[in-house]
């Protein structure tokens, strides 16, 4: 079982392991949720979740090569995940510890693991566009076929740093793939509410005309059409061909984030906005049927590609993975005070 | 030994030399490296020299993730408020990225930007905004005064690890003073005393310290010997050089071109106040830039603004001989 890498072809032990990096996902994402319940306190702030999108990274991620890097919003905790990253560090790092991926000082919103390519995360939504735009023009100064995956959502195509970003890389023929995950909400506001595109019965790859740029609208819930969209916009990156915007499109099944509550609030996940603030429970209900980890696994099984004793025990691996991720975050220690200063200035 | 050049050019001097040492150096901007006959683009090619399009903040952004992957990129932004169009990035991205990530990353990138126009260009091209970015953990800011400081400080700036914001005041731009020839650097945080005195010392930064230095050339006339002092950054800020000046004149004038609340003189009365109360014969005074738009016609323009006459008022209101000269 390993990470594909990019392969023309993907082989059983390469679709085992994206179902196995989906289930990670989704069981981790679980774990935070229930965190707020099991351990009232322990995670501070606003938390993003990744549950529904775990074909759509998956599928992405595993074009990466070693030397590839990419950069994520603040709903980052899938592709760490999918790329290596330890979930141990990354629980301790939500839970503010100082065995933490980023020591502490990042959190849920700010996850960065260098080692593994993933050179960082903003908070402010599109505000990282331009920062893998940067990256993809270092890696066509370097000349070493490096390629750079570009993740945001689809409420940051409605800001500047999109267009000016867009119009450079495909202006400069950078290196890069821009992952567009369309989840169907901005927060709180429905895309076509907010979206001219969508609001005109477009899809939002449309955007990528403005640009001179291929643009491609995909069902971000099926991995392998995932694969092999981010495949092809991979391989014209590393050509030297140029930029490729691709909509993947999904259904978030959590809340944009956990309430947003003044100290001493106990804070928890509400329901989904489709239920909580738009009255239309039988959209999630609906999104819930296509929830794209069981069906992935359905497919695997029903393709003999997995017995269902094997999905069975993939997922109690996971499960006791996760598990020991919570019991490390949780005896992690707090960092030293000392810290909070430590990394202002290099 | 040294050469005679101006300003502006002691500036392109240091990106040079460290381009030439360093290959990870960039530059880029709007307007610049449109053909192959530029300088720079003739010395280094349009790999490491481009032009970009009016996108402020794609340009930091792209500054930043270039920096991330291993570069050392050189933003030309030509005006400080051109920034003001990107302030996320330069505020809440770039100095942001080292501590959240817990010191795996750094960010080392110079925004380099005129500032302080104040030649007819009206409300919106002609704006002090260095002390917006002193608070700013994680950011350094450099405002150097002379030629000298300019090719020094940016070639510190380029080599330092961190997002520095090169302020270089317009109003300097063809000032010509002696350079030193080949490396040279001006170290962050260490204060020039560009004028010894006993008296009062004063301090500026950019264009205001020739105010300053008119200013105390009229005072010698009148026996008052003042001390100049010019901090050169501004993040971090030698203010240990500004007590002990302070220590040994008793009283100190600020002179800033910003307006009052967003200056550095505020910043320093503040520290002063605190940490060098004891020293202080009389209070602090500050000469800064009066609550206005910067206005377009030349008398106005100069009405709101610090000269070397404001200068030598506010000192001889320190030292309690106004009087002398009413």
């Amino acid at each position: 079982m390993s990470a594909p890498q990019g392969v023309e072809k993907l082989e059983r032990e390469h679709l085992v392991w994206i179902y196995r990096q989906m289930s990670r996902i989704r069981e981790f994402e679980e774990r935070v949720k229930r965190t707020f319940e099991e351990h009232p306190g322990v995670i501070r702030g606003h938390t993003h979740l990744a549950d529904g999108a775990e074909a759509s990274i998956v599928g992405s991620i595993a074009n990466l090569g070693p030397d590839d890097w990419f950069f994520t919003t603040y709903r980052c905790h899938g592709y760490p995940i999918a790329r290596g990253t330890d979930p141990k560090v990354m629980m301790a790092e939500i839970y503010g510890r100082k065995d933490g991926l980023c020591k502490g000082l990042g959190g849920s919103m700010h996850l960065t693991d260098v080692s593994n390519g993933f050179l960082g995360t903003s908070g402010i939504v599109g505000a990282g566009i331009p920062h893998a735009t940067g990256a993809a023009w270092a890696a066509q100064i370097r000349g070493k076929g490096q390629v750079v995956l570009c993740f945001f959502g689809d409420g940051a195509s409605k800001q500047g740093a999109f267009f000016e970003s867009l119009n450079i890389a495909s202006l400069w023929k950078l290196p890069i793939v821009f992952v567009m995950e369309n989840n169907g909400y901005n927060v709180h506001t429905r895309t076509e509410q907010e979206d001219a595109n969508r609001a005109a019965g477009e899809d939002l790859s449309v955007k990528a005309k403005a640009f001179s740029m291929p643009g491609v609208t995909i069902d971000g819930r099926d991995p392998l059409e995932v694969y092999e969209t981010v495949r092809t916009a991979v391989v014209r990156a590393r050509a030297g061909e140029g930029p490729t915007l691709v909509e993947s499109q999904m259904y978030r099944l959590s809340a944009h984030g956990n309430i947003i509550a003044p100290p001493g609030v106990p804070l928890h996940f509400p329901e989904h906005e489709a239920i909580e603030k738009f009255g239309a429970p039988e959209e999630y209900e609906a999104a819930k049927q296509g929830d794209p980890v069981p069906a992935f696994r359905g497919r695997l099984v029903a393709d003999g590609v997995l017995t269902g004793e094997e999905a069975a025990a993939i997922a109690e691996e996971v499960r006791e993975e996760l598990q020991a991720a919570v019991d490390f975050g949780l005896q992690s220690p707090f960092p030293e005070v000392e810290t909070a200063l430590e990394y202002t200035y290099a | 030994m040294a050469h005679e050049l101006p300003y502006i050019a002691a500036i392109l001097e240091a990106i040079q030399l460290e381009m030439e040492r360093d290959e990870s150096v960039l530059y880029f901007g709007q307007n610049m490296a449109t053909t192959e006959n530029e300088p720079f683009v003739d010395a280094f090619g349009n790999d490491r020299v481009r032009v970009t399009p009016i996108s402020e903040t794609a340009e930091i952004g792209i500054a930043i993730g270039a920096a991330l992957a291993g570069y050392r990129p050189v933003v030309e932004l030509y005006m400080a408020e051109f920034m003001l169009v990107a302030m996320d990035q330069v505020l809440n991205e770039a100095p942001r990225f080292r501590g959240m990530s817990g010191g795996q990353v750094t960010v080392p990138i110079v925004l380099k930007a005129g500032y302080g126009f104040t030649a007819g260009w009206a409300g919106q091209h002609t704006g002090t905004l260095s002390a917006l970015f002193m608070g700013v953990p994680g950011l350094k800011v450099a405002v150097p005064s002379t030629a000298a400081d300019a090719k020094g400080l940016m070639a510190t700036a380029i080599r330092d690890d961190n997002p520095v914001v090169y302020l270089h005041h317009y109003l300097l731009t063809l000032d010509h003073g002696e350079v030193p020839d080949g490396e040279y650097l001006v170290p962050f945080g260490e204060a020039s005393v560009r004028r010894e005195g006993s008296d009062v010392t004063i301090v500026g930064t950019g264009w205001t310290v020739d105010r300053a230095l008119g200013a105390a050339e009229r005072l010698a006339g009148e026996g008052i010997q003042a001390e100049v002092i010019d901090p050169r950054t501004i993040a971090p800020l030698d203010l240990q050089t500004i007590l002990e000046s302070v220590d040994k004149t008793g009283h100190l004038v600020l002179v800033d071109q910003a307006t009052r609340h967003a200056s550095v003189s505020t910043v320093i009365a503040g520290e002063v106040a605190e940490h060098g109360f004891g020293s202080l014969k009389a209070p602090i005074v500050q000469v800064t830039g009066l609550d206005a738009t910067i206005p377009y016609s030349e008398p106005l323009e100069a009405y709101v603004l610090p000269d070397d006459d404001k200068v030598v008022a506010a000192v001889q209101r320190v030292l309690g001989t106004a009087h002398v000269t009413a």
